[in-house]
C-alpha cells in the first residue's frame, strides 16, 4: 500500500490542532435583533455547551411557546466532544499506519460526522420552531419560528442570524483541508 | 372744520407714537447655539451634571450639553415613584434621632475625589434643615448612606470634601447650643456655638463616621472649599453674622463692614484628635446605609462625638476678614488663590495661601475673635476685584487661569483673570444666578468648555405655569474669550449647586442588574418554587416573584381584616431595564419600582373586607397588562383558610 505524503502527514497534525479549538472557542453563533435590544442578544454553541443570553431568550420566547433551551437537554454535548475525541484519536492512528488509505477513510469519517452533525442541529431547529405550546399568549396563524441553519431570516420582530463562530471555521478549515490533501494524495499515487 | 381735522390729526398723532421702553432683556444667543447644544437622538451627552433639587430634597442628573433630565435620585425625600422611603428596604434611610424625616433642603453636592481630580466613586450631598450628609453610589446613582450630624443647625456648608476624600465637612450655618442645651434665645454670645464636623470617608467602602466636630464661636458657618497642592492641609469656610444677631439678621447681621474666613489645618486638627486633646462628648444621631447584598437601609444611632476646642488646640484654626457677609471662599485650581464672594460687597477679594502662611509666620495679627487669631487683611491679601458687579456669590474657575463669579443682584456673570484680577467679560443670567458650575471647576482639573449658571428666577423665560414657576439652569460656552450663552433648561425644586463630570469616568461601570443569586434580603424568593404565604399571628408575609408576564402567587385567600400583611417581591428578571412595579388597590404604601434581581417589601394594612387586585405598574411586556392577581380579604375570624397560587383553575363544580 502506498504511503502518506509529508504534506499528508503534516495535514494530520493540523486537523487535529484545528479541531482542538472546539474546546476554546464556540463553533457557532446565532444572533438576534430587536428595536427594544440594540446591543443584540447572542447565542453562542459550543461543543459541550450552549451559553450567551440564552436565560433571555429562554424568557422572550414563552410568549410564542418555544421551549427553552436547556444544557442538560442536549445529548450531543456529550456524543460530540467524545465523537470528535475518538476521531482526533485515530487521526494519530493514521498517522502510524502511514497509509493513504487511511487517509482517505478517516476524511470519509469525517464528511460523515459533518453532515450528521448538520442534519441534527437542523433537525433540533426544526423542532424548536415548530413544537409550540398550545397554550402560548400570542399566536400568529402559520408562523413557525426555525431559526436558519446558516444565514439571514427575520422572525417577528427578530433579525436572526446563523453562522459559524471561531472553531466552526476551524472545524470548517479541517473539512477542506481533508478534501484537499485527499485530492492531492489521490493524484500523487495516480502520478505514480 | 379745519380746527377738527387739526384736533384729529394731533391726536392720531400722539397715539402713534411709542412709548419710551426700557432695554429689554432679551438674550442674544450667537448662530451656532443650537448645534453645539442638539445631541442627536440616540447619541450620548459629554458630561453628567448632578444638580441639587433644593426644597425637592432629591438629586437630579443632567446631559450636558443637552440638559435633558435623565434621573431624579431620591436623596432625602420620599420618592413615591419607586418607593423609596416607603418601602420596608428604604425606610431606614430617612430614620433620624426624631423618627423619620419625609423631606430636606437639599442645597450642594461634591463628588469624590483622588488626588484632587475627580474619581467618579461617590456623590455627596448635604441637607440643610435636619443636618445630614448624603452619598450616592455612581455605580447604581442610588443612595447608599445618611449620616445626621449633631451639635449643627442649618448644615449649608457641605459636603465639601478634601483632595483625596479624606473629609467630607459639615458645618452650622445656623448657631445652637451644644447638647440641646435650654437656654435663652437672647444668650446667643455666651451659649451658641457654630461646629465644622470633619466626616471621614473610608477608602474603600466609603463608609462615613464624624472623626471630629471643631466648635467655633456662634456665628453661621457658610460655603467652604478644601486647599488643594500646597494648601492641601487646610479647610476655608466664609461665614457671617459675626456680628452674632439673633433676631432680624437681615440688618443686624449686616452691620460689619468685614466677616471672615476661618482656615483650618484639618490635618492639625486631625493629629491633635489623634493626641486625645478633644473630648468625648455625648451626642446622638442616626446613622443609615443601605447595605448592597441584603438590599436592606438599616439604623444605628450613635453616641458620642469627639469635639475639639480651638482653645486646647493652637494653630489649628485662624481667622482671615472678608467683606462683607461672605457666602463661600472658593480655592483655584493651582491651591494658592482662595476667593471670597461677600455678596454685599463691592468688590471680590483674592487672598493668597503662600501671604496667609507667611502672616502666620510673621504673627501678622490684627487681634483674635474668642481667641481666634485674626491674621491683617492686607497681610493676606493677593489682591481684589474691582467693581466685578453687584453681589458676587460664588467663583468656579476654568484650566486657563481665569475665574468666574456669580453676581445674583446684578444677574450676570464675570470672567476675570486670577493673576491680575482683571475683569475680562461679563454676560447676563436669567435670573438672580446662585452658584456656578464649571465641570471639575472646583478640583485642580477644571474643564475650559461648559460653564452652567443655576439660576432662582425665570419670570418670563417659559411659558407661564401659575404662581409657581421653575427654577432653571443655562449652559454657557467658556472656550473663547467671551463667553457664549448657549441654552437654558428648567430644573427640579431649587438648583443650588452641581457638579459635573466626563460621562466616560462613569457610565460604563453602571449596574445594569442585580445577580439574583448574591441576593440576601432575608424574604427573597429564589425562584416561582420558593413562593409561598406563611401567616405568624396577624401577620402575614407573601413571598412572591414577578417575572414577565406573571406574579407567583397570583390568588391569595385567607388574609382577614386585622392582619398585616408584608409583600415582598423578588424580580426574577436577569436583564438590563427590566424593572416590575407592583401596586396594591387601596394601599397607603406608595408602588415599588424594582429592579432585576431585587426584592422589595410593601406593607398592606388589611383594614377593610374585599377583593383586592394588585398588578404590575411598569409596561413591562406585550403581556404588561395580564400582569396581575387578587388578594381576598375576609372579615376578622373568619374561617378562610389560607390558599395561594398562580395558574390554579377550580373545577366548574367548586366555583358555585
Amino acid at each position: 500500500m502506498k504511503k502518506i505524503t509529508n504534506a499528508g502527514k503534516a495535514s494530520v497534525i493540523l486537523v487535529i490542532l484545528f479541531l482542538a479549538t472546539l474546546w476554546v472557542f464556540p463553533m457557532w453563533r446565532i444572533d438576534l435583533r430587536a428595536p427594544q435590544y440594540p446591543g443584540g442578544l447572542s447565542m453562542k454553541i459550543w461543543i459541550n455547551d450552549v451559553k450567551g443570553d440564552v436565560d433571555i431568550i429562554n424568557g422572550l420566547n414563552h410568549y410564542i411557546g418555544m421551549n427553552t433551551i436547556h444544557k442538560k437537554d442536549f445529548p450531543e454535548f456529550v456524543f460530540l466532544p467524545d465523537t470528535i475525541m475518538i476521531f482526533m484519536g485515530l487521526g494519530l492512528v493514521v498517522l502510524l499506519l502511514n497509509k493513504k488509505v487511511g487517509y482517505y477513510i478517516w476524511t470519509l469519517l469525517f464528511a460523515f460526522i459533518g453532515i450528521f452533525s448538520f442534519y441534527d442541529f437542523y433537525k433540533w431547529e426544526y423542532n424548536y420552531g415548530h413544537n409550540l405550546d398550545p397554550a402560548a399568549p400570542i399566536k400568529v396563524p402559520g408562523m413557525s419560528y426555525q431559526p436558519p441553519l446558516f444565514g439571514y431570516k427575520k422572525l417577528l420582530n427578530f433579525e436572526v442570524l446563523s453562522q459559524p463562530d471561531i472553531a466552526g471555521w476551524f472545524y470548517i478549515g479541517a473539512g477542506v483541508i481533508l478534501v484537499g490533501i485527499t485530492i492531492y494524495e489521490w493524484r500523487k499515487s495516480i502520478a505514480k | 372744520m379745519n380746527k377738527l381735522l387739526l384736533m384729529l390729526g394731533a391726536v392720531a398723532l400722539i397715539a402713534s407714537l411709542q412709548s419710551c421702553k426700557m432695554k429689554s432683556a432679551d438674550s442674544a444667543v450667537a448662530g451656532d447655539a443650537a448645534q453645539k447644544v442638539y445631541v442627536a437622538p440616540g447619541k450620548y451627552d459629554e458630561y453628567y451634571n448632578f444638580v441639587s433639587g433644593g426644597f425637592s430634597g432629591q438629586v437630579t442628573v443632567y446631559g450636558l450639553p443637552s440638559g435633558r433630565l435623565l434621573k431624579v435620585i431620591p436623596v432625602f425625600s420620599v420618592f413615591p415613584e419607586n418607593g423609596y422611603g416607603y418601602s420596608e428596604e428604604t425606610k431606614a434611610m430617612l430614620n433620624t434621632t426624631n423618627g423619620p424625616i419625609p423631606w430636606d433642603d437639599q442645597h450642594h453636592l461634591e463628588l469624590s475625589q483622588t488626588n484632587g481630580k475627580q474619581d467618579g466613586r461617590w456623590l455627596f450631598a448635604n441637607a440643610n434643615n435636619t443636618p445630614r450628609v448624603a452619598r450616592i453610589d455612581l455605580n447604581t446613582f442610588k443612595t447608599t448612606e445618611i449620616l445626621q450630624i449633631p451639635n449643627s443647625a442649618g448644615n449649608h456648608s457641605s459636603p465639601f470634601a478634601t483632595e483625596n476624600t479624606e473629609y467630607v465637612v459639615a458645618g452650622t450655618r445656623f448657631s445652637v447650643p451644644l447638647g440641646d442645651a435650654d437656654v435663652p434665645i437672647s444668650s446667643f454670645k455666651k451659649n451658641f456655638k457654630s461646629t465644622a464636623s470633619f466626616i471621614s470617608v473610608d477608602k474603600n467602602t466609603g463608609h462615613m463616621n464624624i472623626a471630629f466636630q471643631i466648635v467655633l464661636p456662634g456665628m453661621n458657618l457658610d460655603l467652604s472649599h478644601a486647599g488643594k497642592g500646597p494648601s492641601h492641609d487646610w479647610f476655608f469656610f466664609s461665614c457671617y453674622n459675626t456680628e452674632q444677631a439673633y433676631t432680624l439678621l437681615e440688618v443686624n447681621a449686616s452691620q460689619k463692614d468685614k466677616d471672615f474666613i476661618v482656615a483650618v489645618n484639618w490635618k492639625k486638627a486631625e493629629e491633635y484628635a489623634k493626641a486625645g486633646k478633644g473630648h468625648k462628648m455625648a451626642a446622638t444621631y442616626a446613622h443609615n446605609t443601605f447595605d448592597e447584598s441584603t438590599q436592606k437601609a438599616s439604623t444605628v444611632i450613635e453616641k458620642e462625638v469627639l469635639v475639639l476646642d480651638p482653645k486646647d488646640c493652637p494653630d489649628m484654626v485662624y481667622m482671615i476678614p472678608c467683606p462683607k457677609s461672605p457666602h463661600g471662599a472658593d480655592v483655584d485650581p493651582t491651591g494658592e488663590y482662595i476667593v471670597g464672594s461677600g455678596k454685599l460687597a463691592a468688590l471680590i477679594p483674592v487672598f493668597s495661601f503662600s501671604k496667609i502662611m507667611k502672616a502666620i509666620q510673621d504673627k501678622q495679627f490684627e487681634g483674635d475673635f474668642y481667641g481666634i487669631p485674626v491674621i491683617k487683611y492686607e497681610a493676606a491679601l493677593h489682591g481684589e476685584v474691582k467693581k466685578p458687579g453687584l453681589g458676587p456669590l460664588h467663583t468656579e474657575f476654568d484650566n486657563k487661569g481665569n475665574a468666574y463669579t456669580s453676581m445674583f443682584l446684578s444677574s450676570e456673570v464675570v470672567k476675570w483673570r486670577l493673576s491680575d484680577l482683571e475683569v475680562l467679560d461679563r454676560v447676563p443670567t436669567y435670573y438672580s444666578v446662585g452658584h456656578l458650575m464649571v465641570p471639575g471647576g472646583d478640583t485642580r482639573d477644571p474643564s475650559g468648555k461648559y460653564l452652567v449658571a443655576y439660576n432662582k428666577i425665570t419670570k418670563d423665560r417659559y411659558l407661564p405655569t401659575g404662581p409657581e414657576l421653575c427654577q432653571s439652569a443655562q449652559l454657557y460656552d467658556i472656550s473663547g474669550d467671551k463667553m457664549k450663552l448657549l441654552l437654558d433648561f428648567p430644573t427640579i425644586g431649587e438648583p443650588h449647586y452641581g457638579q459635573a463630570c466626563l460621562a466616560s469616568l462613569i457610565k460604563d461601570k453602571q449596574v445594569k442588574f442585580y445577580d439574583i443569586a448574591k441576593n440576601k434580603n432575608e424574604f427573597v424568593s429564589m425562584g416561582e418554587k420558593q413562593t409561598k404565604v406563611v401567616r405568624t399571628g396577624n401577620r402575614v408575609d407573601v413571598y412572591m416573584t414577578a417575572i414577565r408576564s406573571h406574579l407567583v402567587p397570583d390568588n391569595i385567600e385567607g388574609v382577614n381584616v386585622g392582619d398585616e400583611v408584608y409583600f415582598h417581591v423578588t424580580n426574577l428578571e436577569q436583564d438590563w431595564d427590566v424593572p416590575h412595579g407592583f401596586a396594591v388597590k387601596n394601599s397607603t404604601a406608595a408602588d415599588l419600582l424594582i429592579m432585576p434581581g431585587e426584592t422589595l417589601t410593601m406593607k398592606v394594612d388589611a383594614n377593610k373586607q374585599g377583593i383586592y387586585p394588585f398588578y404590575c405598574t411598569d409596561f413591562c411586556s406585550a403581556l404588561h397588562q395580564e400582569m396581575s392577581g387578587y388578594m381576598r380579604v375576609s372579615p376578622k375570624g373568619a374561617n378562610v383558610p389560607l390558599k395561594y397560587g398562580t395558574g390554579v383553575v377550580a373545577a366548574d363544580a367548586a366555583t358555585k
